[in-house]
């Protein structure tokens, strides 16, 4: 069980990198949307046996994360009329760069950490730091508000790779309410996207600033 | 069993004048009904309190504990002499100020902030009260900021004027400097008694150095709101911007309140040394001088009164210091003195400034304007009001037949005593100060000449608009009571001596007066009395003969000042700024004015103008500027924030590295790198 979960976890860290490599925002939906389905079945390989928490916590992420926010994404995209993230503040091969040095060091973090020896996995906590950074650098350095929201969604599924940790602990109620959080936080997201588009014939976030008085 | 009638009756009377305005919120805003109700809630309140403050002259000493606990101690409240002596004035002035709000602020022709000025005028004096009589150190805050947040909305009354706002924002902020103090002063009295309860420390609980910093602590917290200088800075423009019966509770009462902090806290502490005495006496010295100075250098009329206000608070403190000097050396003969003068001067300040501010009120009231320069003539029309400000003026320069003259002959002894004392610290002090009050007094009677001559004696110096009518008799008769009771203190100083007596004791905490007062005994008061007497009948007798003369004589009719020309305009009065310009420019190394002053240049001098400005020598001239530096280093840090949300995940984002890093055993981390 233990070496699928490693190498699930070596595919997202390198969906990250992707992610952060390339300009066509379909191809980062579609990325992130994977990522998603890739955490979605990960509780179902670490717990020892099925429990109907595992599963229901399972089935909500591969629902929400692989199917219905990539959808809603889609559609927004469609809507707004946008393929490139134009003119991101660092170029895509250094924000590459820049992930894998943040992974790097997430690795090198992990082992300092004194729970890390206590789990299973050496690989899921430096996933998940790598998973946040990633999330961090893609929304500081874009400037799309669509990219944006991809990156709040790689943040979460770091946080998400991080409750591994606890999926024995955590009770579902917690799970499931993070998610719809995520779910409907995304959903207003994709209804002002349009709005911020009307009203600035632009996506680019940084207009926002123009509304401060 | 004690009954606690005195005290229940200041509190109900405390509660009546908060309430005294709440009627006002739910009554149309058209009826006059509202402000009729208000005033006699509050001369009701006063009634009960006065006769609260009798009981308590009467009986003595009454204290119970409310049944409230806060922070683990009962909440006490205690009525002795010097709570009721300080009550007393709160009392007056709330019953007849809001019966002079009755005439000045009528509800007909301030609908929006009339209301709202008689909710807070009450919370204002009920606030007073509550901190005069608490025993726990949380209660005297609460009645502290009861006190401090109402004036507040009351000086801003007439916020739409940008002026107002500004004065109004200045006094938010000193007091609640003056409240922060407070708050380290309390911690410290917490950290060495272990309890808020507010009681005397004995010699064996605390060391100099900690007694000194809550001594500094209490002079600066209490001196902010006392308005002693340097700390006057809120004074000034607070009191000109307010309506005049809030200048006149400003500066008649609640100054009294940083005076009745100062006096209670001080006497809380044991074995001061003479410095502080020194310390008081000299920064009374240097309020009153400063004080008058920069009165003579006004042009508005209730800027003027305002610094006159610190100038009093000046003497006041000079009293309190020399009676701390007498405290510290064991000389009851001074304590006595000090405290008399120091005492009864805060009552007749609390008289005859609140009468100058409401007679200078209804004189503004009448002419339209507060600049001096353009008012005069005004005793023509208004001849009570006239007449009033006179009785206030005499009495302000402390002139023998009012009672000014009675507290600071008070003080003079005091002082006279201690310069003919063998301790070398005692008498310097006290020989500087002598001089010193009496320079305060003469120069308050030039202010003063100038002020009544220009406001009130001459010709009117603007065409008026309309013809100016006396105030109505709401206002007249407050301003009666307190001509009438200046009159008395000054005529009959021996009616108010057991009071003081009482007080006197019952501040004195160590029994260094041996339970003895002799006020009468150690200062002629009956000599007072015939004097007092013998120069009104003096000038009643030059007055009725001058007067037949001029009846006889049938003199021209002419202008003041018409200087001997065949044809005088009014223009060609004296100004009260050409008057005072000889003062202002003795002083002018601390008054600096700002004066435009026309340039000549060709043959043919074109129009000019010619004008001074006197600015607020700690607000204008080190706050502002202070603030504006402070303001320019913010500045700096704008660019951290621009309102652009990838920067501020940035900030996140390099906080979490940053604690990650924190956390990092680096060194191990190396160690395991590079050593196999």
């Amino acid at each position: 069980m233990h070496s699928l979960l490693n190498a699930l976890l070596v595919v997202v860290l390198a969906l990250n990198l992707f992610a952060l490599g390339t300009s066509r925002i379909i191809t980062v939906i579609k990325v992130v949307s994977l990522q998603g389905l890739l955490l979605g079945v990960m509780p179902l390989l670490i717990e020892e046996h099925l429990a109907l928490a595992a599963v229901s916590a399972s089935a909500a992420a591969i629902l929400l994360k692989g199917l219905v926010i990539p959808t809603m994404l889609l559609r927004a995209m469609r809507d707004v009329q946008i393929k490139r993230e134009m003119e991101p503040l660092i170029g895509f091969l250094p924000s590459m760069l820049l992930g894998a040095l943040a992974t790097g060091f997430a690795l090198l973090f992990a082992t300092a950490l004194p729970l890390a020896s206590e789990h299973t996995t050496p690989l899921l906590v430096p996933a998940a730091l790598a998973t946040i950074f990633a999330g961090f650098i893609l929304l500081t350095t874009r400037a799309k508000a669509i990219t944006q929201i991809m990156g709040y969604l790689v943040l979460e599924n770091g946080i998400y790779i991080f409750g591994m940790l606890l999926v024995g602990a955590m009770p579902l109620v917690v799970e499931l309410g993070a998610l719809l959080d995520l779910f409907v936080a995304i959903f207003v997201i994709c209804i002002m996207v349009n709005h911020i588009n009307q009203t600035f014939s632009s996506l680019d976030t940084r207009r926002l600033a123009a509304l401060k008085e | 069993m004690q009954s606690h009638l005195s005290i229940l009756l200041i509190l109900s009377s405390a509660a009546l004048h908060a309430l005294s305005g709440i009627p006002g919120l739910l009554m149309s805003r058209r009826t006059a009904m509202s402000e009729r109700i208000a005033t006699v809630f509050s001369c009701a309140a006063t009634a009960i309190g006065l006769a609260g403050v009798a009981l308590v002259f009467l009986r003595g000493t009454d204290s119970m504990v409310l049944p409230w606990n806060v922070m683990g101690d009962p909440m006490k409240v205690a009525a002795d002499g010097l709570s009721a002596f300080f009550i007393v004035p709160v009392l007056v002035m709330g019953a007849l100020g809001s019966a002079y709000g009755l005439g000045y602020w009528p509800q007909s022709k301030h609908e929006d902030n009339g209301p709202s000025l008689r909710l807070f005028w009450g919370w204002a004096i009920a606030g007073m009260i509550l901190l005069l009589l608490a025993r726990h150190a949380v209660l005297f805050m609460m009645g502290w900021e009861i006190m401090a947040l109402p004036a507040f909305f009351l000086v801003s009354t007439e916020h739409h004027l940008p002026e107002v706002r500004r004065a109004g924002w200045v006094y938010l902020v000193a007091t609640h400097i003056g409240t922060l103090t407070l708050f380290a002063m309390f911690a410290f009295f917490h950290w060495i008694t272990g309890s808020f309860e507010m009681r005397a420390l004995a010699v064996s609980e605390a060391g100099l150095g900690t007694l000194t910093i809550i001594f500094l602590l209490a002079l600066v917290g209490f001196g902010v709101k006392a308005g002693m200088m340097p700390f006057h800075f809120w004074l000034p423009a607070a009191h000109a911007n307010a309506p005049s019966h809030v200048s006149a509770l400003l500066s008649g009462v609640m100054l009294k309140i940083g005076i009745y902090g100062l006096i209670r806290f001080i006497g809380f502490l044991p074995d001061p040394p003479v410095s502080w005495g020194v310390i008081i006496l000299a920064s009374g010295c240097i309020s009153g001088v400063l004080g008058v100075v920069f009165a003579i250098g006004q042009h508005d009329l209730k800027r003027l009164l305002a610094y006159h206000s610190i100038e009093n608070i000046g003497i006041i403190l000079m009293g309190f210091g020399l009676a701390m000097i007498g405290r510290s050396l064991g000389r009851p003969l001074w304590v006595i003195l000090g405290m008399a003068g120091c005492l009864l001067h805060v009552w007749n300040h609390g008289l005859f400034k609140v009468l100058l501010f409401l007679s200078a009120g209804s004189a503004i009231h009448s002419s339209g304007t507060r600049q001096i320069d353009r008012m005069g003539g005004l005793a023509k029309f208004i001849p009570r009001t006239a007449a009033f400000f006179l009785i206030g003026a005499v009495a302000i320069c402390g002139l023998p037949p009012l009672n000014g003259f009675v507290s600071e002959w008070f003080v003079y002894l005091g002082l006279f005593h201690a310069a003919s004392d063998t301790t070398a610290v005692a008498w310097t002090a006290a020989a500087l100060a002598a001089p010193v009050l009496a320079l305060i007094g003469a120069l308050a009677l030039a202010c003063f000449v100038k002020v009544y001559g220009a406001v009130f004696l001459g010709q009117a110096r603007q065409p008026l608009e309309s013809v100016p009518h006396e105030a109505p008799l709401t206002m007249q008769i407050p301003m009666g009571v307190l001509a009438g009771c200046c009159v008395l203190i000054g005529v009959l100083p021996w009616t108010v001596a057991p009071v003081l007596s009482r007080t006197i004791l019952s501040c004195d905490i160590e029994g260094l007066l041996q339970s003895s007062c002799p006020l009468s005994t150690l200062t002629p008061l009956t000599a007072i009395t015939l004097t007092g007497l013998a120069l009104i009948g003096v000038c009643l007798i030059v007055y009725y003969r001058l007067s037949r003369r001029v009846q006889w004589s049938k003199a021209p009719h002419t202008i003041t000042w018409s200087c001997g020309y065949a044809r005088p305009t009014e223009r060609m009065q004296y100004t009260a700024s050409s008057f005072a310009q000889m003062l202002t420019g003795m002083f002018r190394s601390v008054l600096s004015p700002r004066i435009h002053e026309p340039e000549i240049r060709s043959v043919f001098a074109e129009p000019s103008r010619y004008e001074t400005h006197q600015d607020e020598p700690v607000l204008d001239r080190k706050l502002i500027p202070a603030a504006h530096f402070i303001k320019q280093l913010f500045n700096r840090a704008r660019p951290l924030q621009q309102g652009l949300t990838h920067q501020y995940l940035i900030y996140v984002a390099l906080t979490v590295i940053i604690l990650l890093i924190w956390t990092l055993p680096i060194l191990t981390i190396f160690t395991r790198l590079f050593t196999r």
